[in-house]
């Protein structure tokens, strides 16, 4: 056992120099960057487009009095149901063909009037491609309403504000335990198809059959799973240390203001990173196995894709357990050794209680040893072609090649 | 200090080993003694099973059947620590340094990382390479590459060394400094099997050989005793074309050029001469040659196998 220990330390100390002293590695750092940035610039992109096309543009024919009454009422409405959710509204000065104003108007491009409002307040009368019971209409039913009672400003509903309440915190944490589980899941992802390119390199530059020589295949397959996941905590560390950094330089009253997770922000993190050591070693061992199997990128690619698209299902699998995690599939999810990890955060973020986590982490801990030393026979006979002889599941024993 | 490899002075045995792959035998057999601190070269053509039956030797793969014992023990990966092994084809990772690279070699066999450095700057300061000791492997040609690999492979002062065709794709002079290094590693004790295909190697190395051709073992022994196989060859030129004397050569003799080559009967020189001039051949010349290695491979291998050698690659 001891051999096997300090062999897979040399075998992990060189893949972790390796990966963390190398160019790649800061890309790897600087990776969530990307998809927040990608993310931020196509979604405000997104969000413009949607409002030029979406938010429908509503003609006001109408005395410019009326009009400073209808806006007003309006950006009431808006206040309360957000600003892209209310139409828009262009005042016209009444014509005295106001039929073929309104057709005019309704054929415009620039910009697009999904309706014309005439009448003023008066007597109102909307002509366009809206339903009478339709949203649109609804919404300047209300607005109407409100401007012909101006009174209405002065009679605001009185609000003390305090900072947390039991249904802004369920939301807060549902939402912290649907970011860690997405992180858990691309993480667990990235790093596996990394190790695979590891194997590869091996395999292809023959150091693997050097290794063998030397030490026990399964130090090997130990080695490299522990030097990637030693890597990777690396670079959890350096994440969550720049956030919170980030956070604290950016929001007012910093890192303290976040809302915490029901076993508070410390468990968490702690529990974040053995969650993703748990995760990562189930599936690591998945993929490493699947990679002795194969002999190039391609093959493995060819090789990975079912065990990543089951990958995706368990993911929403264990997706389903947040806002409900004692319901019986949450709990279902939560035994199932491959959505375990994912479950447990979740239920970290949104449940108080220590003990249904303890007994997480070593039921996890129970099919980390068996997988691996499952993962680590099939390497062993796979990627060298060699191991015991194996019994055949029917007729006679064959010798193993 | 020696090595002394100790084992009723027998480092490597192997007892009947088979290989199977899939339905291919790829061994068959093979049985073999190496003397500790002997050079003991495996010949045989590509395909023979040269690699297959070192591969099993080393631990790396295990056999289908027979039992195979070095330095003492069962298991190979046992005494992993006092065997160093260069595989034939050569694996380095190309981002790591030459140093670096002797070093983890070491350290997968035990040897400290820092030791490793240490004695890989030796090294490689003696093979010429002392400036190349911080450069990437990527950087070096293909050459020092190799070297680079073998010293990882005595970098950690192994008992046993395997050398699975340490020559291949190696210039006329580095080869001269391999076989420099075998003979110093041999000297200081350790016990080196080698795998070739260039019977010249072996030849000049090798106080013991294992002649293997489709699997199995054809010859196992020294190297005298396999030339010993074949009988002295005659080389016979006479002024006369024809006459008694010819009742002296054997029927198989053939013609070369203007001579005749013959294996020595079993009497020897003297009634073959004898009779020779009894016989009125008129001798212009006439010469004893001892067998080489190359005409033993073709007796006990066979005229295909050594064919196939010869086509592999040029003896140098």
């Amino acid at each position: 056992m001891m051999k096997l220990l300090r062999s897979a330390y040399v075998i992990g100390r060189r893949d972790f120099n390796a990966t963390v002293l190398s160019k790649t590695f800061l890309f790897f750092l600087l990776g969530p960057l990307f998809p927040l940035l990608l993310g931020g610039a196509f979604g405000s992109i997104g969000a413009q487009v949607a409002s030029r096309t979406e938010t429908p543009v509503i003609a006001v024919v109408s005395s410019q009095a009326d009009f400073d009454r209808i806006a007003a009422a309006r950006e009431r409405v808006a206040g309360a149901l957000g600003e892209p959710a209310v139409s828009k509204l262009l005042r016209y000065d009444p014509e005295r063909d106001l039929a073929a104003q309104q057709q005019r108007l309704l054929a415009s491009t620039s910009p697009p009037i999904r309706a014309v409002l005439t009448g003023g307040l008066s007597a109102p009368h909307l002509v366009g491609s809206v339903e009478p019971k339709g949203p649109t209409s609804g919404q300047l039913d209300l607005i109407l309403s409100a401007a012909r009672e101006p009174a209405a400003e002065a009679r605001l509903l009185p609000v003390t504000t305090v900072q947390q309440s039991s249904g802004s915190l369920v939301k807060d944490r549902a939402l912290t335990a649907q970011i860690g589980q997405m992180l858990l899941f691309f993480l667990t992802i990235l790093l596996s198809g990394m190790l695979l390119s590891q194997l590869i390199e091996e395999k292809s530059n023959k150091i693997i059959e050097v290794i063998a020589a030397a030490v026990p295949i399964d130090a090997l397959f130990v080695g490299k799973l522990f030097a990637m996941l030693a890597a990777s905590i690396v670079g959890i560390i350096v994440w969550i240390s720049a956030g919170a950094l980030l956070i604290q330089l950016v929001k007012t009253g910093g890192v303290q203001t976040l809302p915490p997770p029901a076993v508070g922000w410390p468990g968490f993190l702690i529990l974040a990173i053995l969650y993703f050591g748990m995760n990562y070693l189930l599936l690591g061992a998945v993929f490493l196995t699947i990679g002795a199997q194969a002999s190039t990128v391609r093959e493995v690619q060819t090789l990975s894709m079912p065990v990543t698209f089951a990958q995706v299902v368990i993911f929403g699998f264990a997706a389903t357990a947040i806002g409900e995690p004692n319901a019986p599939k949450a709990i279902a999810a939560a035994i199932f050794p491959l959505s375990s990890p994912m479950v447990m955060l979740a239920r970290a973020a949104e449940q108080p209680g220590w003990w249904p986590q303890v007994a997480a982490l070593a039921w996890q801990a129970l099919w980390v040893v068996l997988i691996l030393r499952l993962g680590a026979r099939m390497f062993r006979k796979t990627v060298l072609k060699s191991g015991p002889r194996t019994r055949r599941w029917f007729g006679r024993q064959k010798a193993s090649a | 200090m020696l090595r002394q490899a100790q084992h009723n002075g027998i480092a490597v045995e192997a007892v009947d080993l088979v290989k199977d792959f899939d339905n291919t035998r790829a061994v068959d057999g093979v049985s073999l003694a190496v003397p500790a601190g002997s050079i003991y070269g495996l010949l045989g053509p590509n395909g023979a099973g040269k690699t297959t039956t070192l591969r099993m030797l080393l631990g790396i793969i295990d056999p289908s059947s027979g039992t195979r014992r070095v330095l003492g023990h069962e298991q190979p990966l046992d005494v992993a620590a006092e065997v160093g092994y260069l595989p034939e084809e050569r694996g380095l990772y190309p981002s790591m340094h030459a140093r670096d690279a002797i070093a983890f070699i070491g350290a997968l066999r035990g040897l400290p990382l820092r030791e490793g450095r240490r004695r890989a700057d030796e090294l490689l300061e003696q093979h010429g390479l002392g400036e190349w000791a911080r450069k990437p492997i990527r950087n070096l040609s293909k050459g020092m590459a190799q070297t680079v690999q073998l010293l990882g492979t005595i970098v950690h002062r192994p008992r046993l060394i395997v050398l699975d065709e340490p020559f291949a794709g190696l210039d006329a002079i580095n080869q001269g400094r391999l076989e420099e290094l075998i003979r110093r590693e041999a000297r200081q004790g350790a016990t080196i099997i080698f795998s070739t295909h260039v019977i010249a190697h072996a030849e000049r190395l090798c106080e013991r050989i294992a002649i293997i051709a489709s699997g199995k073992v054809a010859f196992e022994g020294r190297v005298d005793e396999a030339r010993g196989q074949l009988r002295p060859i005659v080389r016979l030129r006479t002024r006369a074309a024809d006459g008694p004397w010819r009742s002296a050569i054997p029927g198989s003799a053939r013609r070369e050029g203007d001579e005749w080559v013959f294996e020595l009967p079993a009497g020897g020189p003297e009634p073959l001469l004898k009779a020779l001039i009894e016989g009125g051949a008129g001798i212009e010349t006439l010469a004893i040659e001892r067998p080489g290695l190359h005409d033993a491979f073709v007796a006990i291998a066979g005229r295909s196998a050594a064919a196939a050698m010869a086509a592999e690659e040029p003896v140098p």
